[in-house]
């Protein structure tokens, strides 16, 4: 009881604060001569914004990158330039990680854009009340932590040992596949299987996000369009590939590329249902084992300094497609 | 025409029949954990939950597993899940509305550079900044003797930090909406910035700010590794109480299954309540 008190009052408080300081910063502006007051008028709206960015993003984001050419012991720090970036690209283990995430890349953004595309289109065939139903459901998972959703599959994935009885669905597949001795899959890297395990986890999260945004521009399509490929004796496919679905490759691309940049710092379902094991590790947990596992903080920070790069493209990318969506404006 | 009827009606058709295929596999997974954890530890152990789905008469039910899940801890952490979204959720907003009406109303030097870093910050991996942050902050605790780490301010900081950009954007976008003309005539009958933000554009942005605050809500509430760094163990939210119990099979399937439900069941009322504004705020960032 008294927890929930006390995280009440903390609740008011640090709300109450903020909009004190917002009214602080106006309060000091207008003493201000009335020249700079214009311009000072600017920075007692952007300055808490600016403050909170430079302090918890942009400033650790550069001593990250410089702990990534340092060695850290203890209180010990010495400069070893390139070694810890030498050290990961030499080491078998960490190529597998680079390996297991140009997988990721390569199949889940596309999958998920696959069946978000496929649900999209078919649930635009049947009646406004089904159509909610029908997302709705594929929509849901949406809400789940990767926590949750790691326990649901890894109940999935559970493996019995022989002569246990079977409770995981996967298992039992196998079984009935006719495969005489089982065998934990989670643990099997052959062709990276495990890693695909996980991926169909991220693909069952993040589909209803790719239907919601690819039904919206489905549905944005002219009617008039659509209605003159029939009349010229299109099939639904027809109508569909040549009609609709150039028209919605923008935002299939914009759906592609925000999968893209969620599942490059994947993390937690590898963390849940691996712990890294079995050749599954990728970039964002990699640095999490080295820093909280092994306290070794250059080589997570350079780790870490990597994904940062191989997501720089996307920056670009990111902000290629904001400049326009404001020409479109 | 008959013939266009009919084709129509067996695209409908054809079109059910897929779906329910569909979205029968995407329920599986949860409909199993589901059962799960209506059941005995003594019958999870023994009998899959496909035994309860196709006789569900045969099946002894029970709330025990809940029961068990809340009072080890489950409902502290519930709690503590509460104490870490709502100002996590409502300070970057804030903070992020202020900006925005910046950006959209008023004119400043080096808006574009500030902007386009905005929109890179979007992109940049957070984990690049967690180390540097904490450490910061237990160096600050040991100067200071302020205790931050293991507090719920430390995340609410850190969340509406990483928060701000995408933010930001949204909420600007929305901004860039509303008529100038009014804000115009209002600086010309004598209203401050202050005033105009506070009486007009932030009431009128409403639509925008409850979308993104679902959003930002599910990302608070969902998140585990901000939670296990800043908050950890001795307030242990949700997620993180989940992951251990997960790490410890000794429970039995059935309770882990129930604090998974128990940590669900607030996004899933959000999410079903608030579909519509959800599903227009992501679209408001993807589609134009």
């Amino acid at each position: 009881m008294g927890d929930i008190v006390f995280g009440l009052i903390a609740v008011i408080i640090g709300i109450a604060a903020s909009y004190g300081l917002y009214w602080l910063l106006n309060f000091l502006v207008s003493l201000l001569p009335k020249k700079i007051r214009e311009k000072a008028n600017v920075w007692a709206f952007l300055t808490p914004a600016l403050v909170l960015l430079i302090v918890v993003s942009i400033a650790p984001l550069i001593q990250t990158a410089v702990w990534s050419f340092m060695q850290i012991k203890g209180k010990k720090s010495e400069w070893v330039g390139f070694q810890n970036y030498a050290e990961l690209f030499t080491d078998p283990n960490f190529l597998g990680i680079l390996l297991n995430n140009f997988l990721w890349i390569l199949f889940v953004p596309a999958i998920t854009v696959t069946i978000g595309t496929l649900v999209a289109q078919l649930s635009n065939n049947v009646g406004p009340k089904r159509e909610r139903i029908f997302k709705s459901l594929i929509f849901m998972p949406m809400s789940i932590s990767f926590v949750a959703a790691s326990t649901i599959w890894a109940y999935l994935y559970a493996y019995s040992a022989p002569g246990r009885p079977v409770i995981g669905l996967a298992q039992k597949l196998i079984e009935t596949a006719g495969v005489a001795e089982p065998f934990p899959v989670l643990q099997i890297d052959d062709f990276r299987l495990n890693s695909f395990l996980l991926m169909a986890v991220v693909v069952w999260l993040q589909v209803g996000y790719s239907m919601v945004i690819i039904s919206a521009a489905i549905k944005a399509v002219p009617e008039e369009t659509i209605e003159a490929a029939r009349i010229d004796g299109a099939g639904p496919f027809q109508v569909f590939g040549r009609i609709i679905l150039p028209q919605v490759w923008g935002s299939i691309m914009a759906v592609f590329v925000t999968v893209l940049i969620l599942v490059m710092k994947i993390f937690d379902i590898v963390l849940a249902m691996t712990r890294g094991n079995f050749n599954t590790s990728v970039l964002a947990f990699e640095w999490y084992k080295r820093y909280f596992e092994n306290s070794d903080t250059g080589s997570s920070s350079a780790v870490v300094m990597v994904l940062v790069i191989l997501i720089t493209p996307l920056v670009w990318l990111q902000i290629r497609t904001v400049k326009h969506q404001e020409m479109l404006r | 025409m008959n013939k266009l009827k009919n084709l129509s009606g067996r695209l409908n058709f054809g079109s059910t029949l897929a779906l329910t295929l569909l979205v029968g596999i995407w329920s599986i997974p949860t409909i199993g954990l589901f059962i799960t954890s209506l059941r005995l530890r003594s019958e999870a152990e023994v009998s899959p939950w496909w035994d309860g789905f196709f006789n569900p008469l045969g099946t002894v039910w029970s709330l025990e597993a809940y029961q068990n899940s809340l009072s080890s801890g489950m409902l502290d952490s519930l709690i503590n899940t509460i104490a870490v979204t709502v100002p996590a959720t409502i300070l970057p907003l804030m903070i992020a509305a202020n900006a925005a009406y910046a950006f959209t109303f008023l004119n400043f030097k080096g808006k574009e550079v500030f902007f386009a870093i905005l929109v890179g910050l979007m992109v940049i991996p957070l984990q690049s900044a967690l180390i540097p942050v904490l450490k910061g902050m237990v160096w600050f605790q040991k100067t200071f003797d302020i205790p931050l780490t293991g507090t719920y301010a430390s995340a609410w900081v850190v969340h509406s930090a990483f928060a701000l950009p995408l933010a930001i954007y949204i909420l600007r976008n929305y901004m860039l909406s509303l008529p100038t003309s009014l804000i115009e005539a209002a600086r010309v009958d004598g209203a401050s910035y202050y005033q105009i933000f506070w009486r007009l554009v932030l009431p009128m942005s409403i639509p925008a700010i409850a979308s993104f605050a679902i959003f930002q809500f599910l990302w608070v509430w969902n998140d585990y590794l901000i939670a296990f760094i800043f908050v950890g163990e001795q307030k242990s939210v949700m997620t993180y109480r989940l992951l251990r119990m997960l790490g410890q099979y000794g429970e039995g399937w059935q309770d882990v299954a129930a604090g998974s439900f128990i940590s669900l069941v607030v996004p899933l009322i959000v999410f079903f309540a608030l579909q519509r504004y959800f599903v227009r705020g992501l679209t408001a960032g993807a589609v134009k």
